[in-house]
């Protein structure tokens, strides 16, 4: 039950953008080793440019 | 075996459904049964046609590596669980399309609109977005304008950007449009809207510099901002001195929500689209959850007749006889050329498994064909005679109550002007005659499923909260629809003057965002002074454009499967294709032919121009009356300009076809080499994949 609730909590965090900060250093830490990662702010500011660069909302 | 019996209920539920909703013609209908029918139809749908779609005709690769994986860099290239890129997909996806088109179509009665709904998405919305979704993913994520390049020909490609730019100009009008309406003459409407603006800049401050990226906690701080600023605008519609801050016609509102849009454009993203997107994500995922509840719990008799007397072309909301009108007017919810963008976007860069495009592409869009059917519903369990008064422009029925009421009720649906006084005073406005556009027939239906399932006593906030959901929502696709049109016309200029192409330049900045907004302002200011209500000729025109770019998607899917060399298969996208370009080129005919000034374009400015010089027309209608007619014009050539597009793609990607019948050289396209993926799908163990999100 607790597995559960723990799982889905996750995905709400995933889906919402939530945790992505945390994703992005798991990434970092296996893909670049030994650079310094962006900060949190950092992070949110390129992904927020990112994202609403393209068309990304619709009708 | 598990699977065929599952079909064979499904099929059975599904036909009795249907069956009940073809034999119960003569007397009401519980709305239930289409409820049950719809999500029969969209269950037998994805099981059995996309899973076949995704096995024989995609030949999807469970081995093969996406781009999420080859390219994974932590940010827009990452796999991601496919219930996860789902959430993502849908809340792009979802607008306020599906809710405004069904409204708008019920004058037919509530079974054409449904039949196209289900059918198209079916057929042809769900196969669109599942299969453009597949092809981006093989192809790196390319967008829809350079898959058109590479497949088609520089030809396809110009026609789909071009394309894309026009329809994006009367995208936002008709939303704007959509809001204005909805705000005209009602302080609690417009102060709630307009305190959605100051919410979503605090948001936009609370994660960027409070708590940058907690994206939970900033949304939950927002969205319950939000439902206090519907019961805050309740306290400003009392107050005697606040309420005239906020009570306006419709030009003065227009001109805001064109100050506002041009203001999102150039102000940074995170301080208000980001956050404004956020906050309308939450409403949205939590007001269609609400309405299927309320639906079901609250059952209701639809009161509209199955099929209206309107059929025959006279309808009053919109012109048109049912074919090809239905099918222009519902372009969300059935099949949506726009989605093409998205499923050529940012999803394609977070699929992880090949074969998840099914769930992300089909499923997606079965639940936005959904949501279309509950708009259906809110909009035929009204009293048909009410559903009139609030959705026929004043320069049909006339601007006087009693007026209306005459006319509404000599077409057969009975209705009094103390019924709509009655009705207008529950919910908190002052009329409710005359408020075309939508929304505010929506938002009255919304009002009445929730107020019956969730307490009645509540009527005008429910009321006034669906129309703050609405023009969140909205104004979102407003931002957003603004801010893309921006970064195309300033690669468009760019091509000509290297320096507009420098996206971060403050005068480039300035000027497109001064073009896009001048161009969609101005379509919003006319259907604003039109007295006509301006949403029946807009909304055809931004049916039919939307369409051309579902035939613009298409005919790259279909050149695709085609050069793959299985014409059997190349059907799955042809036939709706065929089909999208039968009805777009037949209504863009009426559009532009038609000797009846209420369909045609030049007819109507013709007839207008004629009473003008005549005298006939009151004088404040002719001094708008010049501005009515050149729109009138105009809107007629952007017709022609959509269906010619639509025809030069189409015909672009019949002589690639023929060519590979006839064994020539055709456009290699794109397509990525086959990398074998090192994430294994069978035990779903995902590298970058939150582990926590394997549900």
């Amino acid at each position: 039950m607790k597995q559960a609730v723990r799982t889905v909590w996750e995905c709400v965090r995933t889906v919402s953008g939530d945790n992505a900060y945390e994703r992005y250093l798991t990434h970092h830490a296996q893909a670049h080793r030994g650079t310094v990662p962006l900060s949190r702010r950092e992070f949110y500011a390129q992904m927020t440019d990112q994202k609403w660069s393209g068309v990304s909302r619709c009708c | 075996m598990g699977n065929k019996i599952l079909g064979v209920v499904l099929a059975i539920i599904a036909a009795f459904a249907v069956g009940g909703i073809a034999l119960n013609r003569d007397e009401p209908i519980n709305a239930l049964w289409i409820v049950t029918a719809a999500v029969c139809i969209y269950l037998l749908g994805y099981r059995f046609y996309a899973a076949w779609i995704t096995a024989k005709v995609l030949s999807a690769d469970a081995t093969r590596a996406t781009p999420a994986e080859r390219l994974n860099n932590g940010r827009d290239f990452v796999p991601t669980h496919r219930w996860v890129v789902f959430g993502h997909h849908f809340a792009a996806i979802a607008g306020p399309g599906p809710l405004v088109g069904p409204t708008l179509a019920a004058q037919f009665g509530y079974l054409p609109g449904t039949l196209w709904i289900l059918v198209g998405s079916v057929i042809g919305g769900c196969v669109q977005d599942m299969i453009v979704l597949f092809l981006s993913t093989r192809r790196d994520g390319r967008s829809l304008g350079q898959m058109a390049r590479d497949e088609l020909g520089p030809l396809g490609g110009v026609a789909a950007l071009i394309g894309t730019l026009m329809i994006m100009v009367i995208l936002i009008a008709v939303l704007g449009l959509v809001v204005v309406n909805a705000m005209k003459g009602s302080p609690w409407a417009t102060s709630t809207v307009a305190l959605t603006i100051p919410i979503a800049i605090l948001v936009g401050l609370y994660l960027r510099r409070i708590r940058p990226g907690r994206v939970l906690e900033g949304s939950i701080i927002g969205v319950t901002l939000l439902v206090l600023s519907v019961w805050a605008g309740g306290l400003i519609d009392h107050s005697e001195t606040l309420r005239g801050w906020f009570n306006h016609p419709g030009p003065p509102l227009a001109l805001a929500v064109i100050v506002y849009g041009w203001s999102a454009a150039i102000l940074p993203v995170w301080l208000l689209l980001a956050p404004r997107d956020y906050l309308s994500t939450f409403l949205k995922l939590g007001v269609v959850a609400m309405l299927a509840i309320a639906i079901v719990i609250m059952h209701p008799v639809l009161k509209m007749p199955a099929i209206t007397q309107f059929v025959d072309g006279t309808g009053p909301i919109f012109s048109g006889k049912v074919f090809p009108f239905v099918f222009i007017t519902i372009a969300c919810g059935a099949i949506s050329g726009f989605h093409a963008l998205v499923s050529s976007g940012t999803t394609p860069k977070l699929i992880t498994n090949e074969t998840d495009v099914r769930l992300v592409g089909y499923g997606s869009m079965a639940l936005e064909s959904f949501v279309g059917i509950m708009a259906m519903i809110a909009a035929t369990l009204l009293d048909p005679g009410v559903y009139f008064a609030i959705n026929t422009g004043a320069g049909v029925v006339g601007a006087a109550a009693a007026d209306a009421v005459r006319t509404i009720s000599g077409w057969g649906f009975p209705v009094s002007v103390e019924q709509m006084q009655a009705l207008a005073t529950e919910v908190g406005e002052s009329t409710l005659f005359a408020r075309t556009g939508g929304a505010p027939s929506l938002a009255v239906g919304m009002a009445s499923i929730f107020g019956t399932s969730f307490g009645r006593g509540l009527m005008s906030v429910w009321y006034h909260f669906a129309i703050m959901f609405e023009a969140v929502f909205i104004l979102t696709t407003v931002d957003a629809g603004t801010r893309v049109g921006r970064f195309m016309v300033q690669d468009l200029i760019g091509q000509v003057w290297k320096p507009m192409a420098k996206t971060s330049w403050y005068p480039s900045i300035l000027i497109s965002s001064t073009l896009i907004v001048a161009a969609w302002g101005y379509f919003l200011y006319i259907g604003v002074i039109d007295p006509n209500g301006g949403i029946n000729i807009l909304w055809p025109l931004f049916g039919i454009s939307n369409q051309m770019l579902a035939s613009i998607a298409l005919s790259v899917a279909t050149g695709i499967l085609i050069k793959k060399g299985n014409f059997k298969h190349a059907l799955v996208t042809f036939v709706p294709l065929a089909w999208l370009a039968i009805v777009t080129t037949t209504a863009a005919i009426q559009k532009i032919f038609s000797a009846d000034p209420k369909l045609g374009f030049f007819a109507g400015a013709n007839d207008l121009a004629a009473k003008l010089a005549s005298g006939a027309l009151p004088p404040e209608r002719a001094a708008v009356a010049p501005q009515l007619i050149f729109n009138q014009h105009l809107d007629g050539w952007l017709t022609v300009f959509f269906t010619v597009v639509l025809w030069i793609v189409l015909v672009d990607m019949l002589r690639i076809a023929a060519r590979r019948m006839r064994g020539q050289h055709v456009p290699t396209g794109s397509e990525a080499p086959y990398t074998v993926s090192q994430l294994n799908p069978a035990n779903g163990d995902v590298n970058g994949v939150a582990s926590g999100a394997r549900a």
